[in-house]
């Protein structure tokens, strides 16, 4: 850097110019249209949110009503279903996608026909139109004509009903963002199974290890980066999650499926604009105060073998 | 491989094959099946092979619905896409360089906003407020800046990475040969960045034209709608003409299924990047 100024200073005054402000080649100012960009659309609203959240608002006039927004949100009993949901909902489905990611990637990284084939297959669903795969997967799970229960009755289950049913619609729902998600926790796994050092695995074979071994001394802890970017990622997605909810059961039967984000939503459409926004503030609240104290203690934690 | 070996990991391979067609393939399959098939067979939503034909003219019917509401989606979307994209990159590529570059006492801030971008929900009204104070609310410039401003965290972290790899001696090069920060950065580092560049414009294409959220909140409007509040508009007006809503779920999904062909590994290099790090 010093180097390259003095350079920068020694051909101005050579060419007899003014002697100019030694400037650097990297200039603030490239952070300046991100920083607008960013900085109206994304930091405003983030920090105003905290505000409105207060009032009783109607975008043009806003009146403070200090915290009755956050207490009405906790005590009607749609609005803490929703808060609750959204729990459940980032739980399973980030520790599905775990689960299911690892084993696939175990599956896909082992020597087996057709890998090419079986990773592009499970990963398609991840590029898909959340709302397609949503509009889709409510007409495979409609309880008479679907074919998910058409062919569980062919071997004799009744088949419950997925969407309909309130005990079930959450998880349904949660099951098909698996189904869309877990190509990513794939990839993200074999990308840190990949990554292992072949050695390991040949120090491994010649101390006897068997295949379980290897998995769960090797892959396992050696896999720890991977499984944080998974457990994190799907988390962020999954708390957040709206358009996949909206898709299959609009929050229903009832509010029984209803998550943070999708009583933002109903609330706005409602025009309780300050009541919406206090439910961003509680989602905000909600999603990093568990990521950041999570991502913290994952990546804190060394790897031991 | 002994032959056991190879026989195991050939019947461990097939019965996947077959597991990987029941979950992931049938459900693709029933929508190809059903954009084909008349409206009466259609609407018993059984996973069967149509008894005639009536791809083209679902097509056709599809395209025609609501005065070719589909066609202006279709535009809407590809203008969305193209230019957020654009702007997106370019602009998170800066921010990259001088990150990367330049040691000062902005990076600490910086780092901590990139990541802020990826974790915080957007504040939905608040940001509705702002852009109508700004008169962007419902406009097409407002949604594209909505998503180059929720797209640009990605980019960065994206782009800084892949600048680290490249030499400084380089920029030292370039500026002795007296280029200003503008030429160093549009004609010696940008060009650099192809390779990433294309990960980011394939990775960033799919999920803004993917986007439903941000259009149905900060586009409202059917005049302005886009591909996505499309079919999300046809599943109730359509709830009982299943063909149409297939036919449309298909369309949608041609797309990103022609990136995914092309860009396969490119795709793959975007969203996996950090995964060895964490």
């Amino acid at each position: 850097m010093s180097v390259l100024l003095e350079t920068r200073d020694g051909t101005a005054r050579d060419t007899g110019s003014p002697p100019a402000r030694v400037r650097s080649p990297y200039p603030h100012w490239f952070y300046l249209p991100a920083a607008i960009v960013y900085g109206v659309l994304f930091l405003i609203p983030t920090f105003a949110s905290f505000y409105f959240s207060l009032t009783r608002w109607t975008l043009f006039e806003s009146h403070f009503i200090g915290l009755d927004n956050f207490v009405q949100f906790f005590q009607e009993p749609a609005l803490v279903k929703g808060f609750v949901n959204t729990l459940i909902y980032g739980v399973v489905t980030s520790g599905a996608k775990v689960v299911l990611g690892l084993l696939l990637a175990v599956l896909l990284t082992s020597r087996i026909v057709a890998r090419g084939y079986l990773r592009s297959v499970v990963f398609f669903p991840v590029l898909v139109s959340t709302i397609g795969v949503g509009l889709t997967f409510t007409v495979l799970m409609n309880p008479e004509q679907g074919l998910i229960n058409q062919t569980l009755a062919t071997v004799g289950i009744e088949g419950p009903g997925w969407l309909t049913d309130p005990s079930y619609a959450l998880l349904s729902v949660a099951l098909v963002d698996v189904w869309k998600g877990v190509g990513l926790a794939t990839l993200i796994y074999i990308a840190g199974i990949v990554s292992i050092p072949q050695e390991y695995f040949e120090a491994a074979r010649v101390d006897g290890a068997g295949a379980w071994a290897n998995f769960r001394h090797l892959i396992l802890p050696l896999a720890r980066p991977a499984t944080v970017t998974v457990i994190i990622l799907s988390l962020i997605g999954g708390l957040r999650s709206f358009d996949l909810i909206w898709a299959m059961t609009r929050g229903g039967p009832g509010f029984t499926s209803d998550v943070i984000a999708s009583v933002i939503y109903k609330q706005y459409q409602a025009g309780f604009y300050g009541l919406s926004t206090a439910g961003n503030v509680v989602l905000f609240v909600v999603v990093t105060a568990i990521v950041l104290p999570l991502s913290r203690f994952l990546n804190r934690k060394e790897v031991e073998l | 491989m002994t032959l056991t070996a190879r026989a195991r990991s050939w019947l461990i391979g097939s019965a996947a094959i077959l597991v990987s067609a029941v979950v992931f393939l049938v459900p693709f399959a029933f929508i190809l099946l059903t954009a084909a098939k008349d409206a009466r067979q259609a609407a018993q939503l059984d996973f069967s092979w149509p008894s005639s034909f009536h791809f083209v003219p679902n097509l056709i019917e599809v395209l025609q619905a609501r005065d070719y509401m589909l066609i202006i989606a279709y535009i809407n979307s590809t203008i969305l896409t193209v230019s957020s994209v654009a702007i997106m990159v370019v602009l998170a590529a800066m921010v990259a360089f001088v990150l990367q570059r330049r040691a000062s006492r902005w990076n600490g801030l910086i780092n901590f906003l990139v990541l802020s971008g990826l974790i915080i929900p957007p504040a939905v009204v608040p940001t509705i407020w702002v852009l109508d104070g700004l008169g962007l609310f419902g406009t097409m410039p407002g949604l594209i800046a909505i998503e180059v401003a929720f797209g640009l965290s990605f980019c960065v972290l994206l782009f800084r990475a892949f600048i680290a790899t490249i030499p400084r001696e380089l920029d030292e090069a370039a500026v002795i040969d007296g280029a200003g920060p503008l030429r160093l950065f549009f004609q010696v580092i940008f060009p650099l960045l192809r390779s990433v560049i294309i990960t980011a414009v394939v990775v960033q294409s799919v999920t803004v034209f993917n986007d439903f959220v941000n259009p149905l909140y900060f586009l409202p409007g059917s005049n302005n709608a886009t591909v996505q509040t499309t079919i999300y508009n046809f599943s109730g007006q359509f709830a009982t003409q299943y063909h149409l809503l297939f036919m449309d779920i298909l369309l949608v999904t041609v797309p990103p299924l022609i990136m995914f062909l092309f860009f396969n590994r490119r795709i793959v290099a975007g969203m996996t990047a950090g995964a060895i790090k964490g």
